[in-house]
């Protein structure tokens, strides 16, 4: 089904680095352009280049959208200032998680929510069913971004050459309209890399323009195009979950140890949002009875963990794993898992994967496994 | 990407060199490392171990996944390359030469295996 994959703006230029593609969400995206150690090395101390338009954004505008978000998210959204972004989750009635987000109020009335490309269109149906009674308009706006981000401690030198916009004023989790090498764009101050950086949301027909600028302005200081392979070890060091693995319907906010992106205590609509009653129970049941926390597992061996593979102590299942890579930062192995909590704390001993039938030797650690020096 | 002419390929996308005094090496091909992406892991049979050609004898761990190694043909361990061992980005950066994996004294070399152009159209490159 290779011929129904979709493209991005992006896509000739992928294919004239060389960059080895792969299916991802039904997207055409690039893994990696020569060595993903290298990719990561390069953001983890200089800047690494990526093409993100496979995210999936909805516009919400109109005198409602506040009230609207608030309603259909599980966090205070109308309490976001203008110019400022919220990471946030989308839940079921029953408190599952639909996917997590990234919020961006760009103007009193409008905002724009950024979905997991896998999830976008679910997004966009509970968000568009949901908005029945409110004055606000959802808008599908996956085909009118490409989005590239540059990632690293030299990202923000890099950008500044290309734009006036005041990016010393732009705060982490923040995002201005702007010109970027003669280009409108969105900056915004996010990522997913445990890295300063930028989000670059674009026209698709600038894309181009602007992918070769940074490419340009970015060689001096050692910028390279980094693929999806990267960005997957990049995040699991940063200890940020990753729908699909350590996020599903399956789960509740609390059940992620992520309660806190929560807001029961909500002005607009009376405090109510969908999952609001499940979602109390959630967190009335992890309070009582802990359930699996996540956790970092450190190697001490060679072998590579996986998404699956059963976490042990003394013979027994105790945990799975949900991410799991070599990490170039530290040498070594390393996974995300979900443990029970008796065998959660830090250094517990006598914890193991099972790696296709052996039990190798793992150190639980608290997440993230690397956080980047201020 | 070029397959060396004088080595014989398996559908698996390992290669095995002509046999010298019986000894023949084997690795896995340009186009297995770079599906791979970078090898992080070899782990490869011991020496004294017996392969049979299409079997598994080990296995590469690469940042995205692991590939089970299988054995091109039979025979007897007589070597494993320590230099992969310690630094498996070899695989990658030179996995006809340097990269190689393991010498083996050949008993049974099975008919099907490909010359580098039945290889190169198997793969498609």
């Amino acid at each position: 089904m290779s011929n129904a994959l979709r493209k991005t703006a992006l896509d000739a230029l992928h294919r004239t680095l060389g960059a080895t593609m792969t299916d991802f969400a039904g997207w055409d995206m690039p893994l990696r352009y020569g060595s993903e150690r290298d990719e990561h090395n390069a953001v983890r101390t200089r800047a690494g280049l990526f093409d993100l338009s496979h995210m999936g954004e909805i516009t919400v505008t109109g005198p409602d959208a506040a009230n609207l978000l608030d309603y259909a998210l599980v966090g205070d959204i109308g309490a976001v200032a203008v110019g400022r972004a919220r990471y946030t989750m989308i839940c079921r009635e029953d408190g599952g998680i639909l996917d997590d987000l990234i919020v961006y109020r760009l103007a009193e009335q409008e905002y724009m929510i950024v979905a997991n490309a896998s999830n976008a269109q679910v997004v966009l149906d509970a968000v568009t069913e949901r908005a029945a009674g409110f004055d606000a308009a959802v808008r599908d706006d996956r085909d009118a971004y490409a989005l590239i981000a540059v990632q690293g401690p030299e990202s923000p030198g890099i950008l500044k050459s290309l734009t006036d916009a005041d990016l010393d004023g732009l705060k982490y989790y923040a995002g201005l309209p702007g010109t970027v090498a003669g280009v409108p764009a969105l900056i915004a101050r996010t990522g997913y890399t445990g890295e300063d950086g930028f989000e670059l949301f674009v026209a698709p027909e600038h894309a181009e323009k602007l992918w070769q600028a940074l490419t340009e302005a970015g060689a001096p200081a050692g910028l390279v195009p980094c693929g999806l392979s990267c960005r997957d070890t990049l995040r699991l060091e940063a200890g940020m979950p990753l729908y699909g693995h350590e996020l599903s319907t399956s789960l509740t906010p609390f059940d992620a140890g992520l309660g806190r992106v929560v807001k029961f205590d909500k002005t607009s609509n009376d405090g109510d949002f969908v999952g609001r009653a499940a979602l109390l129970e959630a967190a009335e049941r992890a309070e009582k009875n802990p359930p699996r926390k996540l956790v970092g597992l450190i190697a001490e061996g060679r072998r590579v963990p996986r998404a699956g593979y059963a976490v042990v102590a003394e013979g027994t299942v105790i945990g799975e794993v949900t991410s799991g890579a070599p990490s170039p930062t530290l040498g070594k192995p390393i996974a995300i898992a979900y443990v029970d909590p008796a065998h959660a704390a830090p250094g517990t001993p006598g914890v193991g994967v099972d790696i296709r039938g052996s039990h190798e030797p793992y150190e639980v650690v608290a997440l993230p496994f690397y956080k980047r020096q201020k | 990407m070029s397959n060396p002419q004088q080595l014989r390929y398996s559908k698996e996308h390992e290669w095995v060199s002509a046999a010298e005094d019986g000894v023949a090496t084997v690795g896995i091909t340009e186009y297995a490392a770079n599906a791979l992406g970078d090898v992080v892991y070899a782990q490869l049979p011991e020496v004294g171990d017996t392969v049979t050609a299409g079997e598994t004898c080990g296995e590469l761990e690469s940042t995205k996944s692991v590939s089970d190694l299988y054995a091109p043909v039979s025979g007897e361990v007589t070597e494993i390359n320590e230099d992969v061992v310690n630094d498996p980005s070899l695989v990658n950066s030179a996995p006809f030469e340097g990269g190689w994996l393991f010498k083996v004294r050949v008993t049974e070399e099975p008919a099907e295996l490909l010359s580098a152009d039945e290889y190169a159209a198997f793969s498609g490159n």
